[in-house]
């Protein structure tokens, strides 16, 4: 039952990655050992793939390996696995909070905890424009797209749509 | 029904439009959560960052379950759940078997080099526009500029994971929250 294995292997990893979409890497390639469902040249492509499409990133892989594997039903069967801890665990912390009442204390903590928030971000940041601002045109395009947030408002949707029209005709 | 349609469509589009890791979805988050739905304050949409930056699964999920459980309980949470990753199903799918001449198509490249760059952006704004607002909702501004910066330094120089520095921001938060009430 190839389909009930691909959710048990994935509801593994939605258990027992923490944080983002990366975390999910070292166990992809763990099963592309143990499992001949997926070759270790096929999972880079995967993670470019996965990295550059719509989509996290984390979800992207497992739809992606999950379809390798088995077709449709094998991208469903990953990701409800990868999906099922978050819901249930997420939920459940929710619940728990509401009946231990201790919001304000919660509250109080998460001020503290904000900060490294913005220091994760700005980490994530710097991560992507490692992998873009590789020469002079992009760098062009990154001040001209902070130039026009501040003088045009519009949705997140628009700059990036915008930027990539500008990555097509400057041919970056 | 109309807010779980409502719902549906904000993180349909969230998804849609997220390109790299969870912190990539902030911006999409924010705008239609936070400006133009006014369901989730700033700082509720940068709590369950910080509490599902720390817990099982990966962060795009638990953000979403965490949204959508806020406005409609579970239900919610499912729906908010099953509309992000819905895109990703549909274009991987779609691709996934004419990978070979997408990953080799120029003008494809261009245009996901540049949505990068356009990432990027959206992201320098986020950090600068949180950051300026948490350093001015405070009254002791030492303290949240202490914490930047000691998770900076942890991320960068001693390239610890960014569970790590979560949790240990809350044991942080944990520790100065409970000392402060001692003092009262």
């Amino acid at each position: 039952m190839i389909y009930l294995m691909l959710f048990y292997q994935f509801l593994l990893i939605g258990l027992l990655a923490v944080g983002g979409g990366a975390a999910t890497i070292p166990f992809l390639f763990d099963l592309s050992a143990k499992y001949d469902w997926f070759s270790i040249k096929e999972l880079t492509d995967m993670i470019a793939v996965s990295e550059s499409t719509p989509g996290p990133m984390g979800v992207n892989m497992a739809v992606y390996a999950g379809y390798k594997t088995a077709g449709v039903s094998g991208a469903v069967s990953a990701v409800f696995g990868l999906v099922l801890p978050s819901v249930v665990i997420i939920i459940a912390i929710n619940k728990l909070f509401e009946r231990l009442a201790c919001e304000q204390f919660l509250h109080d903590v998460l001020k503290f905890v904000q900060p490294a928030v913005v220091a994760l971000i700005l980490s994530a940041t710097l991560e992507i424009a490692k992998i873009s601002l590789l020469n002079t045109q992009s760098w062009v395009i990154l001040v001209f797209m902070l130039v026009l947030m501040r003088f045009y408002k519009a949705g997140p949707i628009f700059y990036i749509s915008a930027s990539g029209i500008l990555g097509y005709t400057f041919g970056l | 029904m109309k807010v779980l349609f409502e719902l549906f469509i904000s993180f349909f589009r969230t998804g849609l439009f997220t390109f790299g890791g969870g912190y990539a979805m902030l911006p999409l988050l924010r705008q239609e959560l936070v400006t133009e739905k006014k369901w989730l304050s700033e700082d509720e949409l940068l709590n369950y960052f910080s509490i599902g930056g720390c817990t099982p699964g990966i962060i795009a999920i638990n953000v979403a379950t965490f949204c959508g459980y806020k406005l409609k309980k579970s239900i919610g949470a499912v729906v908010a759940t099953t509309a992000v990753v819905l895109p990703s199903m549909i274009v991987i799918i779609l691709i996934a078997s004419s990978l070979n001449k997408m990953a080799t198509n120029q003008s494809i490249l261009h245009i996901f080099n540049g949505v990068k760059i356009g990432v990027a952006a959206l992201l320098i704004k986020v950090v600068y526009d949180l950051g300026a607002q948490i350093y001015f909702a405070n009254k002791r501004k030492l303290v949240p500029a202490v914490i930047f910066l000691c998770a900076v330094s942890g991320l960068i120089l001693a390239r610890l994971s960014a569970v790590k520095i979560i949790v240990g921001a809350f044991f942080t938060g944990g520790v100065l929250t409970l000392l402060k009430r001692r003092l009262k």
